[in-house]
Order: structure tokens, then sequence, then C-alpha cells
């Protein structure tokens, strides 16, 4: 496993801080933009020769700009399975990134606030996370990546199809606008469906979070814009933006709904979740993510009021397979990672009592 | 109510609003509810290849089809049947040669065609500029595997001066 990750793997990176503004329900927000070099092929028909001359001319243009110097830049394609994943988990890089071939790399900021991907889809991949609701600042901070990079880059651009992209449904801006949201009462009192519904009407896609199958995990549902042409791109963010609000006052009406109605039968669900988070000898991925959304929203609704939000947050990172390994320093199978998870749960929820908030390491 | 796709009960009832021959239900287990709902935020590659489908019943016949699936990126060499499985273009040239093609198929995704929006400052070259330095790439590589290095050295000097070459202002590809 590579040593310069072992350093991100204790921290718990800019998304999951736990800050920001309606943090309770915004878990992030994400802005990227996809840009291609004029003068080569697109991905697609890159031969191995013009994937390692793009990632040769990036990253000495990168290397000369003084912004550059604090980067970490780490060649994906050498490095191990675990390490991939582990970059998969915290959102720096894409599933396709770390499994897709040939020369590629990823370029990461200190903080994890941006990072770049080289020869995804597209020969770079600019993406900035925040904390909580922040589109703006966001976009703004990715706006200024951009043109920094387009000082020492030429773009493949079209006076009248915008930045040109290797799939037709990122070309024009090539932005996309996420916001990944924590909402379990909609989900419990069945209206999210009835939200999604609404959404699709405007042009706005929602995604669940998916987990190590494809399930579904915790109750997180990410929210983009679909159309990238036509639009610039503070009408996209604010396209987005219009809509979070609208749903972080269902997910708040559903949550007052259910303590109004059901408070017990929701303290009953609450605690029994917290309980087997703290008492289980082995656990999957998918029940932790599923149980600590519930202790989350316990947290937010007051039910708990001895756990900090931030251990939970820290929790749903660490106890992904990949960081779980990063951790332990060492490769885990399956089910070693699972009696892993239970025992990291055990130590850092257990004795998290009053007084007594276990800090993560 | 049981789920229309298994035994469990249904919890979730969908009305489709979309479908012509009026409003829809359909009741599904959570499972299967979530599964039917992540099913309809297709994928960029089906999502290019379901429009584009619609698209060329509407407008051609089977050998107009063909032909359009035979036709190639001079550049990067894809065929427009290769863009219509994989949902990814090759180049940026492609966007010149299947333009006819393509901006229905833009207009469909993002109800536009046109760019509004941000520009870079630095103008990109020619297109058929672009177009030259991705060929002079293959041959350097094809040169260097045939040994024959004083050629590759020639083409590489060439791609060097076309990159440097800032002065052509035409930015259309
Ligand atoms: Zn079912
Ligand atoms: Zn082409």
């Amino acid at each position: 496993m590579d040593p310069k990750l072992d350093e991100l793997a204790g921290q718990c990176g800019e998304w999951l801080r736990g800050t920001g503004p309606e943090s309770d329900i915004v878990i992030s927000s994400r802005v990227r933009l996809a840009r291609n070099l004029a003068g080569f092929p697109f991905i697609k028909k890159c031969s191995p020769e013009d994937r390692q001359a793009i990632e040769r001319t990036v990253r000495a243009k990168m290397e000369k700009l003084e912004q550059w110097k604090d980067v970490r830049y780490l060649m994906v394609d050498e490095l191990s399975e675990v390490d991939r994943q582990f970059l998969v988990e915290r959102q720096l890089i894409s599933r396709e990134l770390a499994d897709s071939e040939g020369a590629r790399a990823v370029a990461i900021d200190p903080g994890e606030q941006f990072s770049v991907m080289i020869n995804e889809e597209d020969h770079l991949r600019l993406q900035v996370m925040h904390s909580g609701l922040s589109l703006q600042e966001a976009w703004q901070t990715v706006n200024a990546l951009d043109d920094l990079i387009e000082g020492e880059i030429t773009y493949a651009f079209h006076s009248k199809f915008g930045y040109l992209t290797a799939c037709p449904t990122n070309a024009g801006t090539g932005l996309r606008v996420s916001v990944m949201l924590h909402l379990p009462a909609l989900v419990i009192t069945r209206q999210i469906d009835k939200v999604f519904r609404s959404l699709q009407k405007i042009s706005v896609t929602v995604r669940g979070l998916y987990g190590e199958g494809s399930q579904y995990m915790g109750d997180f549902y990410q929210v983009s814009n679909q159309i990238t042409l036509g639009r610039s791109e503070e009408e996209l963010v604010q396209q987005v933006s219009e809509v979070i609000p609208v749903l972080i006052d269902y997910e708040r009406r559903a949550r007052r709904f259910l303590v109004e109605e059901s408070e017990q039968d929701l303290h009953d669900d609450v605690s029994r979740a917290r309980g087997i988070l703290c008492t289980a000898k082995k656990i999957s991925s998918e029940e932790t993510m599923h149980y600590l959304s519930k202790v989350r929203m316990g947290i937010n609704l007051g039910l708990i009021d001895d756990l900090p939000i931030t251990t939970i947050n820290k929790l749903f990172i660490h106890t992904q397979p990949a960081h779980l390994q990063k951790l332990r320093g060492r490769t885990l199978g399956s089910a070693d990672r699972n009696v892993e998870r239970a025992s990291y749960l055990q130590r850092h929820l257990a004795d998290s009592g009053p007084g007594g908030a276990a800090e993560l390491n | 109510m049981k789920c229309q796709h298994c035994e469990k009960p249904a919890t979730f009832h969908i009305t489709e609003l979309t479908e012509p021959s009026g409003p829809q239900v359909m009741h599904l287990c959570e499972e299967h509810a979530r599964h039917y709902l992540s099913k309809e935020q297709s994928t960029p590659t089906s999502l290019v290849a379901d429009h584009l489908e619609k698209q060329l019943k509407l407008g051609q016949t089977a050998e107009e089809l063909a032909e359009l699936d035979q036709q190639e990126c001079p550049v990067c060499g894809i065929t427009f049947y290769e863009f219509r499985n994989a949902g990814r273009l090759g180049c940026p040239y492609d966007y010149t040669v299947f333009q006819k093609d393509l901006e229905p198929l833009l207009i469909n995704i993002h109800a536009s065609r046109e760019h509004k929006g941000k520009r870079p400052t630095r103008l990109a070259p020619s297109a058929d500029r672009q177009a030259e330095l991705i060929q002079l790439r293959r041959e350097m590589e094809e040169a260097i595997e045939k040994e024959n290095y004083e050629r590759a050295s020639e083409i590489r000097d060439r791609i060097r001066s076309l990159e440097s070459g800032q002065s052509d202002t035409s930015s259309d590809l």
C-alpha cells in the first residue's frame, strides 16, 4: 500500500467534515468540469503512447505552477487495488479511473478540496468538493482552477458546441453540479419516490449512493444537473441550488412528522441501531451504513445527545472496505473485514458516552 | 397489496405520468421500487444510445442508416456505428464530421445545440491543424515501431512546431 496515502486514511476528508450550511441534511457539494486537450484523440481512441503523452504534458505544465507545489500527484496505474479503492471511497477518483487501464493519474490538494483526474473518460476532470451546501463557492474554486490550467494547456473547444467531450451528454460547459443529501425521513415515510418524480421534470437527476455491492447505502442521494449545453455555468449552478432548499424542507417536514406521530418508535429504532453498531461482532459495510444513517438522524433530531455528528461522519468513511484495510495496515478478506469493522465501531462508539466522546485518529 | 414483481408487500406506489396512455400506477416493494427508479436514471451510454435510436428511426430508412453507420472520421477512424454503440466519440474532430447527426442528438439531450457560457481565452488551433497533430502522432509511433528514428525525430519536430504555433486564429473545429 502506498505510504503517501496513509496520511490521508487517518484524516476525514473535506466532504465528510460535517460542517457548512445545512450540514444536518446536506453532506457535500461537488462541482466538476470535463476538459480535453486540443490535438489529441479522446481517450477511447488513444494509443498507450497518446495516454502517456497527455499525462506527461499535463504533469509538466502543472508542476510549473506555484499553486501546484503542495499537490499530491499519484500515478493511478501504479497503485495497488486497495489504494485505488481507497481513493474511490473518498470520492477523489471515479470508479472508472480506478478500473481502467494505461497511464492515468490524479492530483489531489492537501485539504482534499480539489482533485484533477487525468485520462478518465475525458483527458481532464477537475472537481471541487465542499462540506455542506456551498455550490457557489465550489463553482468559483473550480472555475479558478480551470483558468489556471487553461493558461498552460489548449483545450478542445468549438465555438458552437463549447468544450468538446468524449460523451455528448457532457458537451458545452462540461459542468456537473452535484449535492449529496441524507434523506432518511423521506425514505421512512415513503415519500422519496414522489420527490424523485417531481425532480425529473426539471431535468435534475437523482442517484442513490452505492455500496460494496450495488445496494443503496444509508439513505444518501445525489442530485445533479442533467443538461450541460445551452445554459451558462451560473445558470446550471443556480438550477441545482434552487432545488436543494425544497428537498431540505421536505426532509425536515418528514422528520417533524415522525417525531410528532411516532417518537417512541423512532427513538426505539435509533437506539437499536446504535446498540447493534456497538455490540456486533461482525458487520457488513451495507449494514453499517444502514444503522449509521439512523444514528445520524437520531443525533440531528436530538434523540441522541452524547455523540458528535463528526464521529458518525468519520465512521461512514472509515468503515468502508479499503479504509479499514489502510487503517489496519494490511489487506483483509471480506469475512475478516466484517470482524475488523465491528471492532472498529465498538472502539469508537461504545466508550463515546457523556464526557468520553472518543476522538478518532 | 403485493409487489408486482415479487411476493413482498407493495409499499411504494409510483404513478407514471409520462406514459401516453395516461397515468399508470406501479405497486412495488421497497427493493423493486429502488431498482425501478434507479433504472430511470440511465447511464450516459444508454442515454446516448436511446436518443440516437429514436432519432434514427424517425428520420432514416434502413439503407440510409446503414450508410450513416459506415461513415468514418478520417482523423481517429471511429465509425458512426461504433459511436452509436459505445456512446463515446473518438476525437474532437468527430463533432465536425458527424455534425449533421450530432446536432439533433444534442437537442434531444440538452434541448439546445448552442454553447452559452465560458470560453477559453487561449484559442485552439484550427480543426485541420488539430487533425494533423493527431495524425502526426500516429505516424511517429509507426516510425518508432519500425525503428526509423530519423523519421520519428523529424515528425517530433513538426509536432512541436505545430503545438507552439498559436498564430492560426481560427478557433472552429
Ligand atoms: Zn418486489
Ligand atoms: Zn475522430
